[in-house]
């Protein structure tokens, strides 16, 4: 079987016409990886006897001949900052590089239920921390169309499996773009769902108010498939929402005739990289021709969004980030003779420089005398993002940005300025504020052949318009992108 | 402008103790950062409400009963049992997680 062209239909298909079984597609997959992920460093911890457990029962039911759930047979990825009960479970982090998750992150059990063969846990910047995948606390991860590179992050071995065809499809996580940027960077479909339409019960939190679960696919169509089991209300996390939750994959294949699609003038100015201006914007006039009107608008806060996030983000994480202090699981150093030389030690042990830098910077903003400068302020000016929003959203059905200002860079060349890192954010750390779902899909590529990606946002809860406008950019672009 | 003696004092709070080199970097770090931050006091926000949550612009609500999927009903519901809880942990007799001593006589 060819596992690089491997979609989430066809790997079904393949397992439920009995063309092959999933213990014999989890085999191929795993030589796959031991052949290749030495080089990429996309995968963490394989789940293996998880895995072939769950691919026994999905033979069992197709032997059976019964009716396939959705997901059956098919290999995936999990980003490591989702619990798997019984799997190592680090967050790529040395503090938790011995934890065993007692339990299952929500959406971990929904993808299972529907037949999904978790393969294993993939390598991220620590604690989501990062855009380059650099700060993994483990090793850094290579990206697979230029191994010189970076694949983006935070979720940059889930983004990165899928473009080495080392996992059909597979899951990340979106707190400041840690989804759309890595997709774009490694050339792969990445989505992240509205805040609260997908449960975060069992992510190690980062930001809580901002972290999205999400999936990456090699299609639209994929990314729409694994939507439809992983969203919905869970009891396990308070801000889910109990809105419907449509069959995305019924509006892949939808015509955009009559659209509105937005592109907000901040998005194209004098950073933006010449390649990725021009291949966006074919992108824009593919819709075109596809029968949207194209709306110019102005999103005039978008320069505050990346000092607005690094507050926000920084704050919630030195709160969440608290519980690591060697009692409880993870790291303990033996070094601490007292209680509160003995978290100090074990804190120092077990993070890495990029998250202490961010317990310090949130420490510092929630402090007395500084809470209502920094966080206070911040909180307020995200009120002023979502309102750019809510009146460009009164006006259009989606809007259409770069997903990132440049192509994928190389290794190292960022690692020494941390500003110049959370730079690479800036077209999507505001959708993670304001809580709105975006997409980013593969639109063309630089002359060096790197993978360019193109953002589509959508109002709150409007996945199904996501989907469907990002699948009429997908087919048009297609001759671009090979 | 942070401080030599703010580091510490944010260190302290944030229970890291930090090597004389990560105090250079951090203070370094830090300063940059706040610097660029800086740039949201270009704006008036005196009659701005505060954004914590999604939830709380555009979540639905009950009146007077706060966010609509905050509250559940007070019930039992079955918690991890003890040694699954205790399975991680680094020091523990099997009862309780044991840490070094917090008060000496």
């Amino acid at each position: 079987m060819n596992l690089d062209c491997l979609t989430v239909a066809s790997a079904r298909t393949a397992v439920a016409e009995r063309q092959t079984t999933a213990t014999a597609l989890v085999d191929e997959f795993y030589a796959k990886i031991n052949a290749e992920d030495g080089a990429i460093g996309a995968y963490l911890t394989l789940s293996k006897e998880r895995a072939y457990q769950q691919a026994s029962r999905v033979d069992r039911l197709a032997d059976a001949g019964e009716d396939l759930p959705p997901l059956a047979g098919v290999p995936i990825a999990v980003k490591d900052v989702f619990t798997t009960k019984d799997v190592r479970t680090t967050a790529a982090s040395k503090i938790l590089d011995n934890f065993i998750a007692p339990y299952d992150a929500t959406i971990v059990s929904r993808l299972e239920e529907a037949g999904a063969i978790i393969l294993g846990k993939t390598n991220c910047d620590e604690f989501a921390m990062g855009s380059s995948n650099e700060n993994s606390g483990f090793y850094p991860v290579h990206n697979p169309r230029d191994h010189s590179r970076v694949p983006g992050g935070s979720s940059g071995g889930s983004a990165a499996a899928v473009a080495a065809g080392t996992a059909v499809a597979s899951i990340g996580s979106d707190t400041g773009g840690s989804i759309r940027q890595p997709a774009a960077f490694c050339g792969v479909v990445g989505l992240m769902p509205t805040y609260g339409r997908v449960s975060r019960y069992g992510l190690i939190a980062f930001a809580s108010s901002l972290d999205h679960p999400g999936p990456f696919g090699k299609t639209v169509k994929d990314t729409a498939i694994l939507l439809e089991v992983m969203a919905g209300r869970d009891p396990m996390d308070s801000t889910t929402a109990d809105v419907p939750v449509p069959k995305y994959s019924g509006y892949v294949g939808e015509p955009v005739e009559g659209m509105k699609v937005g592109v907000p003038m901040e998005y194209f100015e004098d950073g933006l990289d010449p390649e990725v201006r021009t291949a966006v914007e074919i992108g824009i006039q593919e819709l075109k021709n596809a029968g949207a009107e194209i709306v110019p608008l102005s999103l005039p806060h978008t320069q505050y969004a990346i000092p607005t996030y690094y507050v926000i983000a920084t704050a919630e994480a030195s709160s969440n980030l608290a519980r690591y202090d060697g009692v409880r699981y993870g790291l303990r150093s033996s070094e601490g003779k007292t209680l509160s030389e003995m978290y100090r030690r074990t804190r120092d042990a077990g993070f890495g420089v990029e998250v202490k830098r961010r317990i310090m910077l949130g420490t510092y903003v929630l402090s007395a005398g500084y809470y209502d400068a920094y966080y206070l302020k911040a909180q307020r000016v995200r009120s002023l993002l979502a309102r750019d929003f809510d009146e460009a959203f009164a006006k259009v059905d989606v809007i259409v940005t770069p997903t990132t200002p440049t192509p994928a860079f190389k290794l190292g060349e960022k690692a020494e300025d941390p500003l110049a890192m959370y730079l690479a954010d800036i077209f999507t750390v505001t959708a993670d504020l304001v809580g709105i779902p975006g997409i980013s899909i593969p639109c063309g590529k630089s002359r060096e052949g790197l993978p360019i990606g193109m953002q589509i946002l959508g109002k709150h809860f409007d996945e199904a318009t996501v989907l469907k406008v990002a699948h009429v950019a997908e087919h048009a672009l297609a001759p671009r992108v090979v | 402008m942070v401080s030599d003696k703010d580091v510490s004092y944010v260190a302290e709070l944030a229970h890291l103790e930090l090597t004389a080199e990560e105090r250079t970097r951090m203070l370094k770090d830090l300063n940059s950062i706040l610097g660029y931050i800086d740039r949201l006091n270009e704006l008036d926000t005196s009659n701005v409400e505060p954004m914590a949550q999604v939830a709380s612009r555009y979540g639905e609500r009950k009146v007077g009963e706060g966010f609509l999927y905050a509250m559940r009903e007070d019930e039992q519901r079955p918690c991890l049992p003890r040694e699954e809880a205790l399975k991680n942990a680094p020091n523990s007799d099997g009862t309780f997680f044991k840490v070094p001593k917090v008060i000496e006589r």
